[in-house]
């Protein structure tokens, strides 16, 4: 599946729920099941710190993928996180420098990507991109 | 619940006609009706401040000491007179002794600055607690940095409460200043700030009191405390932001240079030579938020209106009715159970962290803090990561308390 169609996966899923308690319950339950970063990544060196919550994300580069593995003390953080991971992990460094994040909007959980929430979800998506533009400018492109 | 209709209320006004004077307290948010217990971090304001502002821009905009056209005078005139209505509202000797600031930070960084430069040298040493807001650690940290002197923290117990023979140990003949709050922004612990004063005076330390989070909730009164130096913000007092005051007692601002130079705090300027103006303009470079320096005195005289004393005591009445109905919420802890403490409640719920909780409250359109609350070596100290904060002003009331219990209960179950 392409990033896009994950994150439309990812509306589709959203749209069945008809108010903010049903979306929130759902995201709580992603933040459960969001498989955890293994113990000897949750180190300093991974963690992204917001003020209202910390963010830690590992990368692994294999095969031209990128796999990405997180987590978050907070569980909304932690769910919002999974929902990203889903969508840019085991993707190719130059899909993920590409792609454009619109289902957080659609989603209609915009005010998560916000500054003030400081919750360390914006700063973990430009920390992935990043990973993925270091890694583009290493690996030749005759893949 | 209990019908207490038959019991006299302790406090005199109408929280009715209360609430009516805040019109934001009437507006929606996430389609639920706004319950506001944001207050540490700013208070909403009356039509009586919202007016006032848009009267000194219809009416009076013009700047201050400086000119000789009506609109100067006039606006000089409000200036000054605000000036006495703070100087009144704490009871300072003297209307001079009240400099207009940004705020409580920038009144800190004042002190710090001009009293530090002149008084702190390599080896002394200045006293904070360990629940000082960021803005009273990181200015004395520069300052120390700077001199080489060292940064002394008195310690707190459990329940957030200053430990003051600990503190009297500290107190030797390095201290040249003691800063600390006189309420706690994320405890809502009062602090003896009397009995710390008589202890500094009486090795002849002055004192400086962080009150951002005091003077909304008790009066005060600069000269029975003898304090020395106070520092407190307009928007935390129902006024305009971009407000506050310093106060510091005249021998001490009168031996301090200038913090900023430039225009207002000069008497004559040369390439050679400047001689300063008197005070407080001397503490009061380039042109000041004009507004809000009027202003902040609206919002004082919306709370003697009101009455500090009557204001004390339906807040106090707010946080006993909150605390045992939030404690009976299963995990929930309270943090900072001292004794004496204005309307502030900080909590955390075993198995949440608190921004989850924050997240939720939110969508049920109740306003409140979650986080470090700009007081990291605190949690650091409770070894949490931060709280959730309902800190209640007296426009609040036991109906929403009701809805803030409610909503951690719901948030508990959505959670857990």
């Amino acid at each position: 599946m392409t990033i896009n169609e994950i994150q439309d996966e990812l509306v589709e899923e959203f749209s069945m729920f008809t108010d903010w308690m049903e979306k929130y319950e759902y995201i709580i339950q992603l933040g459960k099941e969001l498989p955890l970063i293994e113990e000897q990544y949750k180190i300093d060196d991974n963690l992204i710190k917001g003020c209202q919550s910390k963010v830690w994300l590992h990368a692994d580069h294999q095969n031209n993928k990128v796999l990405f593995t997180a987590d978050s003390d907070a569980i909304i953080t932690k769910g919002l996180v999974s929902m990203v991971v889903r969508v840019l992990s085991d993707h190719s460094p130059a899909e993920i420098v590409q792609a454009e994040l619109y289902f957080v909007d659609k989603i209609g959980l915009k005010e998560h990507l916000s500054v003030t929430r400081s919750n360390g979800l914006l700063s973990m998506i430009k920390q992935m991109k990043m990973y993925a533009l270091a890694l583009q400018s290493k690996v030749p492109n005759n893949q | 619940m209990k019908n207490d209709t038959t019991i006299a209320p302790r406090y005199s006004f109408d929280i009715k006609k209360v609430r009516n004077d805040f019109p934001i307290l009437s507006t929606t948010v996430h389609g639920k009706p706004l319950i506001y217990m944001d207050n540490g971090a700013t208070s909403q304001k009356p039509w009586s401040v919202i007016r006032a502002i848009e009267h000194y821009y219809t009416s009076e905009n013009s700047n201050v000491h400086r000119g000789v056209h009506f609109l100067s005078q006039q606006a000089t005139d409000a200036f000054e007179l605000s000036r006495k209505k703070v100087s009144l509202f704490i009871n300072a000797k003297h209307d001079h002794e009240v400099i207009m600031t940004k705020g409580t930070t920038d009144s800190i960084n004042l002190v710090a600055n001009s009293y530090g430069r002149k008084f702190v040298k390599e080896g002394d040493s200045i006293i904070i607690s360990t629940m000082e807001h960021h803005s009273n650690i990181v200015p004395w940290q520069l300052l120390c940095e700077e001199k080489g002197a060292t940064l002394k923290v008195i310690p707190i117990n459990q329940k957030g409460e200053l430990l003051m023979d600990e503190f009297e140990k500290l107190l030797d003949d390095t201290v040249r200043l003691i800063s600390v709050a006189w309420v706690s922004n994320s405890l809502g612990t009062i602090n003896p700030v009397k009995e710390i004063i008589e202890m500094a005076h009486r090795r002849g330390i002055p004192v400086m009191l962080d009150a951002a989070q005091a003077v909304q909730h008790l009066s005060v009164d600069v000269q029975e405390l003898d304090v020395d130096f106070l520092a407190f913000s307009g928007h935390k007092l129902y006024g305009p932001t971009g407000s506050g005051v310093l106060y510091g007692k005249e021998k001490w601002l009168d031996a301090m240079p200038p913090y900023q130079g430039g225009g207002e705090m000069i008497k004559t300027v040369s390439f050679a030579k400047t001689t300063y103006n008197e005070l407080p303009f001397k503490f009061e470079a380039g042109t000041p938020n004009i507004e809000a320096g009027i202003c902040i005195s609206t919002g004082i005289d919306y709370i003697n209106e009101l009455g500090l004393e009557n204001i004390q005591q339906y807040e106090h009445e707010l946080l006993e009715y909150a605390t045992p109905r939030l404690q009976e919420i299963e995990g929930l802890k309270i943090i900072g159970t001292a004794a004496n403490k204005a309307s502030v409640i900080s909590f955390i719920v075993e198995g949440t962290h608190p921004s989850d909780i924050g997240i939720i409250l939110d969508k049920l359109g109740i306003a409140v803090r979650t986080g470090h609350h700009c007081t990291q070596p605190l949690m650091d100290w409770y070894g949490i990561p931060g709280t959730v904060r309902a800190s209640l002003a007296f426009y609040n009331t036991k109906e929403e308390l009701d809805q803030l219990v409610a909503g951690v209960k719901k948030a508990v179950g959505m959670l857990v």
